[in-house]
């Protein structure tokens, strides 16, 4: 099974740390202008839900989780 | 299909008495029709009011809606722009110009490294309530002086200017008797933050407003930045840990779970963030017709942003009107908004609430009311943040 893929957009990061608050094993805030910082692309098993989660929770959009696409359905 | 929509009159509509903690009867009532309702605006304007979570979040997310303080079609007059620096009635790309330079200031990790210094300012505060001795109003003691000494020192005031700072901005943040002492301490306070913004840029000091000298801001948008800072990081937390510790002791089951497990206290926070919104609406303006649940926005129009009756969709959060510290999902509420305005001090506040709430009920196992509850006196709907005005506390003294 493929691992979903994280994607940020730090020209869309209002850098409001809820990635961070929420999946702090896969995100980070730069420390100069507080914006997404991506530690894991594709985080593991473990880090999954929370990843998720931040994705579902970011105040503008900026974090994307690519699904891999299924083979046979 | 307009006839079907349901209407509400005239905003803000008051809570029921005995209900302290729930949203005005009238907006749940709204809600349950549907998540879109029409509206009159306090000035006669007509508008409409959006209660449903989903709806809300996607207005919060969607740049059709304004912000701009200007464009607020809500009073039969004219409504002047936000003054520089007061980004939060601003949209892009003015706002993103003030927003940008103070976002890497207020992280997660620089907020969790104030929890040291937040610990001994609540410390101090509870030493001083436990030599004074029950009762006491836990607003004055506690609610408000540890967020105003966080922001005071945050921003750099001086510490022999404190006294009379923070009673400047608890006077027009609430406190005023009449229009005159309003205008009054609004005008001693942007005196002040001006002179304050001068002896920052002459003697920089290691603050975030010193910091914000060294950048292309002109001392006029320093100070309402400054402005924007104070107001909305202190009259904020001060009501939800005045209120929050009102509803923990109304229910008394939750507050044993709390008290006797320290890991619940970060998911507390969260869901008395929801539970009390006391951040309770904002406005938008359509800048152009928007089709939003199956109505029909006309560009011009405000809407209600009902946060406090979003946070309380059954079709979000099971049993909406139950305080549950132990709710998994509680971190998806709307209490700091969403979209390019979310809080900038939501960590700040986080981490204050965490320490504080904590810090309250280890101190004092015995903490509850000195009054009964229908007795304590509650801000009306129509002041921008909710909460209660005093809240009079009392606790068994350890025999000595």
């Amino acid at each position: 099974m493929r691992t979903p893929r994280l994607r940020v957009d730090r020209e869309r990061c209002i850098g409001a740390g809820m990635c961070a608050l929420t999946a702090p094993e896969v995100f980070d805030q730069d420390p100069d202008d507080g914006l997404v910082l991506l530690l894991h692309g594709e985080p593991s098993t473990d880090h999954r839900a929370a990843a998720r989660m931040a994705a579902g929770v970011c105040p503008s959009g900026a974090i994307t989780l690519h699904e891999p696409e299924s083979s046979g359905s | 299909m307009s006839e079907s929509v349901h209407t509400v009159t005239t905003l803000p509509t008051e809570r029921r008495s005995g209900l302290p903690f729930d949203p005005p009867a009238e907006l749940l009532d709204a809600r349950r029709h549907g998540p879109i309702s029409r509206c009159t605006h306090p000035g006669g304007k007509p508008g409409w009011l959006i209660t449903g979570y989903d709806l809300v979040r996607s207005v919060l997310a969607d740049s059709r809606f304004s912000s701009r303080k200007e464009l607020m079609n809500v009073v039969d007059f004219e409504l002047p722009p936000a003054p520089p620096g007061e980004f939060l009635l601003m949209d892009e790309p003015q706002h993103g110009r003030y927003r940008k330079p103070l976002v890497g200031k207020f992280t997660v990790r620089r907020m969790r490294l104030l929890t040291e210094r937040i610990e001994q300012i609540t410390v101090d505060c509870l030493d001083a309530m436990e030599k004074a001795g029950p009762p006491t109003d836990l607003v004055t003691a506690f609610a408000k002086p540890i967020p105003t000494i966080v922001i005071c020192e945050l921003l750099g005031v001086p510490y022999q200017d404190r006294g009379s700072f923070q009673e400047q901005i608890d006077t027009f943040m609430g406190g005023a008797t009449s229009d005159e002492e309003l205008i009054a301490a609004y005008t001693a306070t942007q005196e002040y933050l001006a002179e304050l913004v001068a002896a920052k840029r002459a003697n920089p000091t290691d603050d975030v407003l010193s910091e914000l000298t060294d950048s292309d801001l002109t001392d006029e948008e320093l100070r309402g930045i400054s402005l924007i800072l104070l107001a909305a990081g202190f009259d904020t937390t001060a009501n939800m840990l005045s209120l929050g510790t009102f509803a923990l002791l109304q229910n008394p089951a939750q507050l044993a779970a709390l008290r006797a497990d320290p890991s619940l206290t970060d998911r507390a926070v969260e869901e008395l963030l929801r539970y009390l919104s006391v951040a309770k609406t904002f406005m938008r303006t359509a800048l152009e017709d928007v089709e939003l649940g199956g109505q029909t926005i006309k560009a011009g129009t405000t809407v209600v942003l009902s946060y406090n009756t979003a946070n309380r969709d059954p079709e979000r959060f099971a049993d909406p009107h139950v305080l549950d510290l132990r709710r998994q999902d509680a971190g998806g509420h709307l209490a700091f908004s969403h979209g390019i305005h979310q809080c900038l001090g939501q960590q700040l506040a986080r981490v204050e609430m965490r320490v504080a709430f904590r810090a309250l009920i280890d101190r004092f196992p015995t903490l509850r009311l000195a009054v009964p509850a229908e007795e304590v006196g509650l801000r009306p709907e129509t002041a921008d943040i909710y909460g209660v005005k005093s809240l009079p506390v009392t606790w068994d003294k350890e025999e000595s």
